[in-house]
């Protein structure tokens, strides 16, 4: 359930840019799920309305969400690939989804086993765009 | 935009003071100072928080003998609190296994942390800062706007030289700075107090090297009994910053 955490980070950084924007009413808000953090996104989505309920500048927003595969690349043999929870137990995937960078503890670059990678694509929750009137 | 950003005031908003124990150098006692700083202050009725930002070589559960403990999960994270401290660390998620992050991932962990706990009201949160004026200090100074640093350093000439370094970073930055802690003393000598002194900073008080440190950790019955813990009650006691 600390998917209501970051719904709430989402919320309150739109409010926040609607604010500086002088807007009167937020029409979109466009959010990244990166697959890194296995959200899950019937709670993140409830979480979302429920806050949205209690301001009225977000009444008529349309919440569109859209997932982002995870990719990485090894910074070691520049190999490329992309994330699978194949080889993770339930413990480990569950801390990968708490704090997504905890990916290096438990995984290793498939051509030459270095935990030394970059998360190019798809780690966690991002806020791509507010549209506001 | 990153939507974690914003959230952080908000979840460190009921805490009354936040202390980070930096220092630059490695092994000098940071992480010893915030364990028993911590247990001390909990101790003392205060509503307390610990936060171990040293990913790649936490310590303070170790100090403090904390282990099998996890999380409870409501509307975000609620840290466990073992002594009555909330105690937060990345050993909930890696175990005992290494975390081999570089700065960036360093970062974004801070960051996803300090977004999603849920601290509730504190009178105090320590965090134990690792080794290194770069990325930790800064993202701690970016992140956590209200932070004092409580900076700690040793006798020796090697220690107390980058300490001053990072003393000069925090003041031209206009940081607070709580004060500086001379750990590890093994002969009576007032050049520490003097360095600092001159730098206009406090000097809140020393901790001699105590030979039965080692064999209190993990138990914090004996932790609070050793002469480290003595001295660090003593400056609780005789600091400004710590009386609200
Ligand atoms: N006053 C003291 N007397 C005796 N032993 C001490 C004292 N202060 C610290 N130590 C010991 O010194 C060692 C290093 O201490 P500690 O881990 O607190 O340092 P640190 O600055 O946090 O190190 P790091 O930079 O690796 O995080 C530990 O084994 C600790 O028990
Ligand atoms: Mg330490
Ligand atoms: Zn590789």
């Amino acid at each position: 359930m600390h998917e209501w955490a970051l719904a709430e980070a989402v919320i309150s950084t739109a409010l926040e840019a609607s604010k500086e924007k002088k807007a009167r009413e937020i029409r979109e808000l466009r959010i990244t799920m990166g697959e890194l953090q296995q959200i899950d996104i019937e709670i993140f989505e409830f979480a979302l309305n429920e806050i949205i309920k209690s301001h009225d500048i977000l009444k008529k927003t349309k919440i569109k969400i859209e997932i982002e595969n995870a990719f990485f690349r090894c910074n070691v043999c520049g190999h490329e690939w992309k994330f699978t929870k194949d080889k993770l137990s339930f413990e480990e995937s569950e801390s990968i989804h708490f704090i997504p960078e905890i990916v290096h503890t438990y995984l290793r670059c498939p051509q030459c086993s270095s935990p030394d990678f970059e998360v190019i694509k798809g780690r966690g929750v991002w806020l791509d765009s507010i549209e506001v009137r | 935009m990153d939507p974690r950003l914003t959230i952080i005031d908000k979840r460190l908003k009921n805490i009354k003071k936040v202390i980070a124990v930096s220092g630059g150098k490695g092994g000098i006692g940071k992480s010893s100072v915030a364990s028993v700083l911590a247990l001390s202050l909990s101790k003392m009725e205060y509503k307390v928080g610990l936060l171990d930002t040293d990913f790649c070589g936490p310590s303070t559960h170790i100090l403090l003998g904390i282990k099998d403990l996890y999380p409870e999960e409501e509307k975000g994270v609620i840290p466990p609190e073992p002594y009555g401290i909330k105690f937060m660390s990345i050993i909930y998620y890696a175990g005992d296994k290494p975390s081999p992050l570089r700065g960036i991932d360093v970062s974004n962990a801070l960051i996803e942390l300090l977004a999603v706990t849920l601290w509730g009201e504190l009178d105090f949160l320590i965090i134990d800062m690792p080794p290194g004026i770069g990325d930790a200090i800064l993202d701690v100074i970016r992140l956590i706007k209200k932070t004092e640093f409580l900076v700690v350093t040793t006798q020796s000439k090697v220690a107390l030289e980058t300490v001053k370094k990072v003393l000069r970073m925090l003041k031209e930055l206009e940081i607070q700075i709580l004060g500086v802690i001379e750990n590890m003393k093994t002969r009576d000598s007032s050049y520490v107090r003097e360095e600092i002194e001159t730098m206009g900073i406090p000097f809140l008080g020393e901790i001699y090297y105590d030979p039965d440190f080692e064999d209190s950790l993990g138990d914090t019955e004996k932790l609070l009994k050793t002469e480290f813990a003595q001295s660090i009650k003593k400056i609780i006691l005789n600091t400004e910053g710590f009386r609200e």
